[in-house]
């Protein structure tokens, strides 16, 4: 076949989807999002027509020519498409820009009319798609000058990479850089709940390829979470590399090791195991009744900081403040409701891999690619015969892995390198400097790569093996072997007086935190935290408990809680207004905290930390209610008010705050130097997965070093670029990281200054930094020049900035939406959807107004189609794109966007966070708006057509029923009248 | 994905090759989606040469390797569509793929029937107009079996081991009726959660077909001619039989409603992610009315007073087109 125009002759093999095959080839460009035809990540052109290169038959690409994202353009030239990606900035991470792009080269002009259709077979997590109309239709939404400082709309500096297919994701490492790389795949359990009795790899070990079988005999005794957190007691230790007890479907029970993917599959195959089934729990209301199932009865609690094992309880809460029974006394109207939301799945277009290997002692440590995976073969025997399936003791690993020559490497996508690192570290007992965590380009995190999910067990292949090993992760794994956001079943009750003060507040909150407490205590404290605190009610009562069950494990997800308390809670205040008679934001208004206030949920005492740095809730208010206000005037205007006689419509808004940092320290570490041709080159910790951090840290730096963000290179996400960061959660990348830049650069500048003062005789604060040069009073000194001059005195101007991430301060977003709703058949339309955020100096609005729409389209997600299905035996059936609908471009409404003119005294430069936040309130405003519409409450999500529609039936029969009683009764009473 | 397990791709369709462990390759899109870790080889019939679409006087013969993308040309042909306007479905049909147009370019007419979802809209097309399908056998020689009959579950045909379907005749008799099309899905241009064709022929033959809320097609047929009919009747079809006269191929709403009633027991509804039973069995039910109302208004001239469910691009519907 012709791959780009050049001949190749390599052979398929014969089951070989196009896919790896191209990626063997050495075309990176071409990604996996789902290997399902699905996502269409790996779109290609074969004889110039596009198709999902994962599900084409490599054989049947011979004598054929084959385009790549490498091949769309020359070599140093862009396609229009290429060029209009990059003028719109029409992707986040860029996992899904390749397909995207080679998919919407191939269109004409009447596909582009028709993007919904044209564009359902390219799925985008990041964006909410729409930055990729934009590109595909050619508008540019930059601007031209500009200072490239705060405030400007800075373009992504991986950009190009991106659009190129060069941009290096996790696996995207060129073979011949790591010579010898195996491959992992994990026996996975088929029972909820067993104890292995044994395992027999004799056969697997006897395939050809493989070379090694891994199993809990092999796996260190360490217990610890996969959750990271820069204190690793926040999360229970309830998790072995591999266990000897098995408590979901899908839980590592072996892992396979061998020279191709094919080979370890095989393996896979071949490895027999021997359960002893034990009795499963997977409903988290029954798993606290007694005499349920335990799932971790063999743990101390205490030691593995487990509440109570024997009850299933992870972590429990159980505060009031004032008296929740007088404030119902007090309450004219008491709304009481169980709220639930499902588990759903973050959908990152890269799935969990990563690569262990080991680094020579003289390799560069600039960058993963450089140095690549060195092994030599006597090595790597030696550890095929010593890893022989059960030769060695839990502790081996350990005790042995110190002696390695050369460093061990981790490349993973992850967004904790550090906190990763750390894990490691703590589990193989081995010291810090031995291990180095780099994280390439990630494909998306969502808070699902605030895990350790493939990291640990492919160290303990390498440091058995001595050679690299690389694991990657199905996208059904993601579905049934990884993390989902939490469920919440929450028992609510609120009451108001008819004057519109809220009187009481009482949550209920179970949380199903699934097989392993990973961030169990966290998202159920944190869910419980913001999500009450915003309104001003004295009285309020949480009882709160996260209880483990034999379902796949929940963990970090956007929010962290918040999403699925806000629904809730703003559904509940939109019930007391409507009993009350009074519109919702009006009711908001009375009833939110204004600056000041103490911001109390769970704790008598507002937390020491959290402060006022402004506030822009008010602001997000009116900013919406006006929107929505025109958005009625339009559509009666444009005559578009009726829709016929099936539809009803109705709007409905909701608010959310959030911290802006976590608690209990979150640190960040930066360097910053100035280059000899005047440019400067920051290193940070924190990762980049689409939050575009990059621009902003550049942009920071920029503005303290009057230079302009392009002249400012960032390297971020390897442990050996600085001391350390707790990672790329909590929505920490600008207002911690970005903190400790522009403290790194603040000290540069002024630096630089003291150097152009000394040199020029001019004092320091005449002295005015450029992007080339220092404005000495007229006279210019080159940034080189100074540059040359440090060195020739044995100095560097170079700088380190740090940041702790306390005081916090809080942003606000608030959304409303109009709705239409088909009573006839349940479809819900969306007429107008607005947010407003309050984020603070918004540092890149255009990138900043991404992540907003990005986080309503996979809100809507949330809200309207996703759920992580477990069937009655505890097996995800919900385990491809197909049978877990994520929004596609015809899902997703344009929404409006604003931003609250306000300046934080805490963020970097006035600028607050701004990532996860734009999520929260999207499923209440929507509820609230079918409510409004319908006059049903659903309190349930998602809320899909089906459902909508059987509850708005249900409901007709129930007033049926209820009219049907009353004409009885009354019949009833004129017979005993006239008896 | 690939296929690991997989040792050759056989360039054959003589089903007298098939060996267990062996599945017939077309497109690929089914195989290589979902993978398989027990396939041992692949017989690739796409290099049978086999003509995509046939056309004659008695009707269309589609090859089982046409692909998608090749019958969504065909009501492009000249004068196709005039002669024969149930080909309007085509399109409407494969619009009803969750996939996209690239992946036209792969998947094909044999595939999608093959693969036996409920919400194969292949499967609604054929089946909806009469579609036989042709199998050939192991040992040599074929037999045709209607498409209706074809689909007998989620995910189940009739095709015995090794069988090997070449092609699905469509007769010029159901190509020349007036059709009516009605598709809901959970999402904007999602997987079908309720697929309804409606057809009615030159002789008065009312016929709807129920596909995607149901794990098999259901065919409804308010015959005209209930004795005289020479068209092969699909035993999975209910035939009403025309109790009072005037209903003869003109079911009034209540009588649609007990057809669809007997036709369709409770537990014949789809339940999966896509749509909850009883809102499938609804909607069924709403539809089948909408179609009804719509087919059996006069053609031209003299429409009777629409119902709110009778619009062909009403709000309900308007997004499977």
């Amino acid at each position: 076949m012709d791959i780009n125009g050049a001949p190749n002759e390599e052979q398929p093999r014969p089951g070989q989807c196009l896919r790896t095959f191209l990626r063997e080839q050495g075309l990176l460009g071409v990604k996996k999002g789902c290997d399902g035809g699905d996502c269409g990540a790996c779109t290609v052109h074969v004889d110039g027509k596009p198709v999902h290169s994962c599900l084409y038959p490599a054989v049947r690409a011979q004598g054929r020519s084959i385009t790549t994202v490498e091949g769309l353009a020359g070599p140093d030239s862009l396609h229009p498409m290429q060029e209009q990606f990059l003028a719109a900035q029409g992707f986040q991470c860029g996992f899904c820009t390749a397909g995207m792009l080679m998919t919407a080269a191939t269109f004409d002009a009447a596909q582009k009319e028709n993007l919904p259709r044209n564009l359902k077979g390219n799925l985008c997590r990041c964006t909410g798609y729409a930055a990729i109309e934009d590109a595909v239709c050619g508008v540019s939404t930059g601007q031209s000058g500009g200072k490239q400082q705060l405030g400007d709309n800075v373009p992504a500096p991986a950009g190009r990479e991106i659009v190129t297919g060069r941009a290096r994701y996790t696996l995207d490492v060129p073979a011949a850089e790591l010579p010898g790389l195996l491959h992992m795949k994990l026996v996975r359990s088929p029972h909820p709940h067993a104890r292995i009795r044994s395992v027999d790899a004799s056969a697997a070990l006897l395939l050809p390829g493989v070379r090694a079988v891994f199993t809990h005999l092999d796996a260190p005794g360490q217990l610890f979470s996969t959750a990271q957190h820069e204190l690793y007691t926040d999360d229970p230790d309830d998790t072995r590399v591999l266990d000897s007890v098995v408590r979901f479907i899908g839980q590592r029970v072996a892992a396979v090791v061998a020279d191709s993917v094919a080979e370890a599959e095989a393996g896979v195959r071949a490895v027999a195991v021997d359960y002893e089934l034990l009795e499963a729990v997977f409903d988290p209301e029954l798993a606290v009744l007694p005499g349920a199932p335990t799932v971790h009865c063999d743990k101390d609690a205490a030691l593995a900081r487990i509440v109570s094992p024997r009850e299933n309880v992870v972590a429990e809460l159980h505060p009031e403040l004032g008296d929740v029974t007088a404030g119902f006394r007090e309450a004219d109207v008491i709304h009481e409701k169980v709220y639930r939301t499902q588990r759903v799945q973050h959908v990152s277009l890269e799935t969990h891999a990563s690569i262990a290997y080991f680094e020579d002692d003289r390799a560069q440590s600039d960058g993963a690619q450089s140095d690549g995976g060195q092994s030599d073969g006597s090595q790597s025997d030696g550890g095929q015969s010593e890893s022989r399936f059960g030769a060695n003791g839990p502790s081996e690993a350990g005790t042995g892995a110190a002696n390695f020559a050369g460093r061990l490497v981790v490349r993973s996508s992850t967004q904790t390198p550090f906190l990763t690192r750390r894990s490691l570290c703590r589990v193989f007992n081995l010291p810090e400097d031995r291990i180095r965590v780099v994280a390439g380009r990630v494909g998306g995190g969502f808070g699902g790569k605030q895990e350790m999910l493939t990291e640990d067990v492919v160290v303990l292949a390498a440091l058995r093996l001595r050679r690299p090993v690389q694991l990657e992760f199905t996208r059904s794994e993601q579905f049934t072997a990884a993390t989902t956001r939490h469920p919440f079943r929450i028992r609510l009750k609120a009451g108001a007086r008819r004057d519109g003060t809220l009187t009481a507040l009482q949550v209920d909150v179970l949380t199903n935190t699934g097989a392993y407490g990973n961030h169990a205590p966290g998202v159920m404290f944190h869910g419980c935290g913001e999500s009450l605190a915003v309104y001003l009610c004295p009285n309020k009562k949480v009882d709160a408990r996260a209880v483990y069950t034999n379902t796949v494990p929940s963990g970090a997800f956007r929010g962290y809680g918040l999403s699925q308390m806000i629904f809730a809670v703003e559904s509940a205040i939109d019930e007391l207004a409507a009993d009350i008679g009074m519109d919702p934001m009006e009711f908001r208004r009375r009833n939110i905290i204004r600056r000041g206030d103490p911001m109390l949920s769970s704790h008598p005492e507002p937390a020491d930390d959290v402060l006022y740095g402004s506030y822009g809730l008010d602001q997000c208010i009116e900013l919406v209610a006006d929107a929505l206000a025109r958005g009625r005037e339009r559509y009666l205007t444009a005559g578009l008010a009726e829709l016929g006689p099936d539809w009803v419509q109705g709007t409905g808004t909701a608010l959310s705050m959030i911290d802006t940092v976590p608690p209990r320290g979150h640190f960040a570490h930066s360097r910053l130097c100035l280059l000899p041709d005047g440019g400067y080159r920051v290193d940070v910790g924190t990762a980049e997965f689409g939050n575009g951090t990059t621009t902003v840290h550049a942009q920071l730096a920029a503005t303290a070093l009057g230079t302009r963000a392009d002249r400012v290179q960032v390297r971020q996400a390897d442990t050996d670029l600085i001391v350390h960061d707790t990672g790329a959660f909590g929505s920490t990348g600008t207002v911690v990281a970005g903190k400790a830049t522009l403290a790194a650069a603040q000290e540069l500048a002024g630096r630089i200054r003291n150097l152009a003062a000394e040199l020029s005789g001019v004092p320091a604060e005449q002295c005015v930094l450029g992007p080339d040069a220092v404005d000495c009073a007229g006279t210019l000194i080159a940034l080189a020049e100074l540059n040359r001059h440090a060195e020739d005195r044995g100095e560097s101007l170079e700088s380190e900035g740090r940041w702790h991430g306390s005081p916090r301060s809080v942003a606000f977003n608030v959304h409303g939406f109009a709705v239409a709703v088909n009573t006839g058949t349940g479809e819900l339309r969306i007429l107008q959807s607005v947010q407003a955020a309050d984020a603070g100096v918004v540092v890149n609005p255009r990138q900043c107004r991404g992540q907003i729409e990005g986080g309503i389209a996979q809100a809507l997600g949330a809200a309207l189609y996703e759920e992580v299905r477990i069937g009655a035996d505890g097996r995800v059936e919900t385990d491809i794109l197909r049978q877990y609908h994520i929004p596609t471009f015809a899902d997703v409404p344009r929404s409006e966007v604003y931003f609250a003119d306000t300046t934080d005294s805490l963020g970097p430069l006035g600028a607050k966070s701004m990532s996860e936040s734009p999520f929260n309130p999207v499923a209440p405003a929507l509820a609230n708006a079918v409510r409004n519409a319908t006059g049903l409450r659903f309190s349930e999500l998602p809320l899909a057509r089906d459902r909508i529609y059987l509850g708005l039936r249900e409901a007709e029969r129930a007033a049926d029923l209820a009219a049907a009683r009353e004409e009885q009764e009354s019949a009833d009473g004129r017979r005993r009248a006239r008896a | 994905m690939d296929m690991n397990t997989i040792t050759a791709v056989v360039p054959t369709a003589d089903p007298d090759q098939w060996r267990p462990g062996d599945a017939w390759l077309a497109g690929g899109t089914v195989l290589f989606s979902y993978g398989s870790s027990v396939l041992t080889r692949l017989l690739d019939i796409s290099t049978a040469g086999w003509p995509a679409v046939t056309v004659t006087d008695d009707g269309i013969e589609l090859a089982a390797s046409a692909t998608i993308a090749e019958l969504y040309e065909l009501p492009d042909r000249d004068g196709l569509l005039r002669r024969w306007p149930a080909l309007e479905l085509v399109r409407q049909c494969c619009d009803s793929f969750v996939a996209s147009f690239k992946i036209w370019n792969m998947s094909t007419v044999g595939g999608n029937v093959c693969t036996a979802l409920p919400a194969g809209p292949i499967t609604s097309l054929c089946a909806a107009l009469d579609g036989v399908a042709t199998i050939l056998m192991p040992g040599g020689g074929s037999r045709r079996v209607p498409v209706a009959e074809l689909v007998i579950g989620d995910g189940r045909t009739s095709l015995r081991p090794g069988e090997l379907l070449r092609s699905i005749f469509l007769p010029s008799a159901a190509l020349s009726s007036r059709v009516a099309f009605r598709r809901l899905s959970l999402s904007n241009l999602g997987r079908s959660g309720v697929l309804l064709v409606g057809r009615r022929d030159k002789e008065g033959t009312l016929l709807i077909t129920v596909t995607a809320a149901t794990k098999r097609p259901v065919q409804l047929r308010f015959d005209a001619h209930p004795e005289g009919s020479d068209v092969p009747e699909p035993a999975a079809a209910v035939v009403v039989p025309p109790e009072p006269a005037a209903a003869v191929g003109r079911p009034d709403a209540a009588a649609l409603r007990a057809a669809l009633g007997a036709a369709i027991p409770a537990d014949l509804y789809h339940d999966d992610i896509h749509g909850l039973p009883q809102w499938r069995r609804d909607m069924t039910y709403r539809l089948a009315e909408e179609i009804r109302a719509e087919l059996l208004a006069e053609p031209a001239g003299r429409q009777p007073a629409q119902s709110p469910a009778g619009q062909p691009a009403g709000p309900s519907t308007g997004r499977g087109a």
